[in-house]
C-alpha cells in the first residue's frame, strides 16, 4: 500500500516558511538593537516595527486559513504527552504571533510614540498615552519575546525529532 | 514509522539527537552573540544608563536620568517663509504648530541647586502640526558637545564617576581621559570661556548634532540649528548668582512668562561640503544661515503626569523631510533616551523639585 503524505494546503506552507524566517529575523532584530548604541539601533527598531506588522497581517490570514483549513492530523501512534506537547506548542505559537506585535503597537502607543512602518505608514494609537501603562508592556514584551524563542527552539526540536528520529511524515507535511 | 518507545528511540539514534541538540544550542549561541552576550567590550544602553546612574551616586526614581531637574513648557511655532525651501517637514508649512516642551539643566541630579551646578541648560521640544508628523529635538546651550561618539560619551561618564573612597571623581582617571580625548578638553575650554546668560528666558540652544533636511525636491543637506532668544543677553555675576535661591533659574522662567510671551528665533546652520558632522566640532562662524521661525512660548508649568513629564524626547522622532545623518551621537542618544525612559516609567516619581507651579497663559 502506498501512503500519501497528508500536508498543510499550500498558503498554509507558504506562510509557515515565511513567518519562520521573519519571526526569527525578528528574534535576532529584537535582541540585537537593544544591545547597541550604535546607528544600527535606529536601523534595526525601523526594522523591528515594520516587521512586526507584517507579522500580525500575515498571522491573521494564517488563522483565518488554518480554521477553514484543518491541519493533517498527528501520527496516530505519537504517544499521548507529546500530542499534548504539540498541541499545547502550536496555540502558544500564535498566541504568541498575535500577542508580540500587538503588544508591540501598544506599548509604543503608551509611550507616546507616533508609530511609523515601512517608513511611511502612521498607525493609530491602541492606547492613550500612559508611561506606568508603557513600562509594563514594555517589559511584557521582552519576556513574551524570550518565551517565544524558547517555543520556537522546542518547535525546531521537535521538528528536527519528527524528521530524523521517528522518520514519521510530520515534516514532509509541512514542505 | 515506529511504535517504539520514545526513549528506545532517542537510545538508538545517539547520533542523531547529538546533532539535534548542537542545531538548538547553535541557534541559542547564535542569539546570545546578537545580544552582545560574547562581546564585553560593547556598550549598550542598558550599560551606559547604569553608568550614568552611577557617577550620579545611584539613580533618582521616576527622574530623567540625566537633564533631570526640569520644568514643562507650551506655545506655539510659526514657520518663515524660507523654511519650507530647506525641508519639506509639516512643521515648516507656515501654519501654527502646537509645541510643547521641557527646559531642564543637564545635571543626572534632580534636585540640585541652580547656584552650584553645571552651566549647561536644554530646550526639548515636540512640534505637533496637526495631522501631520511630529518633530522631537532636544538641543543644549553649549558650544558643541564634549564628545564626538558613544563610546567617549561613556568613558567620560566612567572617569567622573565619583571614588567611592572620596566621594570625588578620580583626577588621575579623568586626567587620563583627558589625555585620550583631547576634543573633550577644547570643548572644557569653550564651555568655561561663554558667557553664561542669567536663566532659561534668554538663552540659546543649539541642535549640537546635524541632521538632513530634505527639500520638497528632494535636495538634502546637512544642518545643524540654533534655538536664539530674543529676549535681551545677560549674565549673573558669581556672587550674584551664588546669592540666589536654590530653584532660581525655575522661578525666573515663571516670572518671566506671567509677564508675556518669551520667544526665540529658529535658525538654520548650513554645512559647507567639507564641515565635520562631529558635535565636537564647531563650524566657522561664517555658514550660511537661515531664518526658518519663531517659537513662542505662553506657558510654563511644573511636571506631572500627562504633560512633559511623561515624553520621551528622542531626537530621532523626526517627521518626513528631516532626516538622521552620519553623526553617531543621535542615535546613542535615542536608544540612550529610551532605556531612561523604560526605567522611570515603571517608577514612582516624588514631585519635582519645583512643584505645583504655573504661570503664563494657553493649555
Amino acid at each position: 500500500m502506498i501512503q500519501t503524505v497528508q500536508r498543510f494546503n499550500l498558503l498554509a506552507r507558504l506562510l509557515h516558511w515565511t513567518m519562520a524566517a521573519l519571526i526569527l529575523t525578528m528574534a535576532f532584530v529584537g535582541i540585537g538593537m537593544v544591545s547597541t548604541l550604535s546607528p544600527k539601533y535606529h536601523q534595526l527598531l525601523s526594522l523591528h516595527k515594520s516587521v512586526g506588522s507584517l507579522i500580525l497581517v500575515l498571522v491573521a490570514v494564517r488563522l483565518v486559513n488554518r480554521l477553514l483549513n484543518p491541519p493533517p492530523p498527528l501520527p496516530l501512534d505519537l504517544p499521548g504527552w507529546q500530542q499534548f506537547l504539540a498541541t499545547g506548542s502550536h496555540v502558544i505559537l500564535y498566541a504568541l504571533m498575535f500577542a508580540l506585535p500587538l503588544v508591540g503597537w501598544s506599548m509604543l502607543s503608551a509611550g507616546g510614540y507616533p508609530i511609523v512602518v515601512f517608513g511611511a505608514i502612521h498607525l493609530p494609537p491602541l492606547l492613550p498615552h500612559n508611561a506606568p501603562v508603557f513600562a509594563l508592556l514594555r517589559t511584557t514584551h521582552t519576556v513574551l519575546a524570550l518565551l517565544l524563542f524558547a517555543t520556537f527552539l522546542g518547535h525546531l526540536g521537535a521538528a528536527l525529532f519528527h524528521a530524523l528520529i521517528r522518520r514519521d511524515d510530520v515534516l514532509k507535511s509541512m514542505v | 514509522m515506529s511504535t517504539q518507545p520514545t526513549i528506545d528511540l532517542l537510545k538508538q539514534n545517539p547520533g542523531r539527537v547529538i546533532f539535534i541538540g548542537a542545531v538548538l544550542a547553535a541557534a541559542i549561541c547564535a542569539f546570545a552573540y546578537t545580544g552582545g552576550f560574547f562581546s564585553p567590550h560593547r556598550i549598550s544602553a542598558n550599560r551606559l544608563v547604569d553608568a550614568i546612574e552611577v557617577s550620579g551616586g545611584g539613580a533618582h526614581e521616576g527622574f530623567r536620568r540625566a537633564h533631570a531637574k526640569g520644568i514643562c513648557v507650551a506655545g506655539t511655532f510659526l514657520a518663515s517663509a524660507e523654511a519650507k525651501t530647506l525641508s519639506r517637514a509639516a512643521v515648516f508649512s507656515g501654519d501654527v504648530v502646537p509645541v510643547t516642551g521641557r527646559f531642564a539643566e543637564a545635571t543626572p541630579d534632580p534636585f540640585t541647586n541652580d547656584t552650584t551646578t553645571a552651566p549647561v541648560r536644554s530646550m526639548a521640544l515636540r512640534l505637533q502640526p496637526p495631522h501631520a508628523d511630529e518633530w522631537r529635538t532636544g538641543m543644549n546651550d553649549t558650544p558643541g558637545l564634549h564628545v564626538s561618539t558613544p563610546q567617549a560619551f561613556y568613558e567620560n561618564v566612567v572617569a567622573s564617576t565619583p571614588d567611592p573612597g572620596t566621594g570625588k571623581p578620580d583626577p588621575a582617571r579623568m586626567q587620563a581621559y583627558l589625555d585620550r580625548h583631547p576634543e573633550t578638553v577644547a570643548f572644557l575650554a569653550r564651555l568655561k570661556a561663554r558667557p553664561f546668560s542669567s536663566g532659561f528666558a534668554n538663552d540659546s540652544y543649539n541642535s549640537v548634532n546635524g541632521f538632513i533636511f530634505v527639500s520638497g525636491d528632494g535636495k538634502r543637506r546637512l544642518v545643524r540649528w540654533t534655538m536664539q532668544a530674543e529676549d535681551p543677553f545677560s549674565t549673573l555675576s558669581p556672587e550674584d548668582r551664588a546669592a540666589r535661591s536654590a530653584n532660581y533659574e525655575f522661578d525666573d522662567l515663571l516670572a518671566r512668562v506671567a509677564r508675556g510671551p518669551i520667544k526665540w528665533q529658529l535658525i538654520a546652520i548650513l554645512a559647507t561640503p567639507g564641515d565635520p558632522n562631529k558635535a565636537t566640532e564647531v563650524w566657522p562662524e561664517d555658514r550660511q544661515k537661515v531664518a526658518l521661525g519663531e517659537l513662542t512660548i505662553a506657558r510654563v508649568e511644573s511636571e506631572t503626569r500627562g504633560n512633559c513629564q511623561d515624553v520621551n524626547y528622542d531626537p530621532l522622532v523626526l517627521p518626513s523631510g528631516i532626516d538622521p545623518s552620519d553623526d553617531p551621537i543621535p542615535y546613542a542618544r535615542s536608544a540612550a533616551y529610551s532605556t531612561s525612559f523604560r526605567r522611570r516609567a515603571g517608577e514612582t516619581k516624588p514631585p519635582s523639585a519645583v512643584a505645583n507651579q504655573s504661570a503664563g497663559t494657553g493649555p
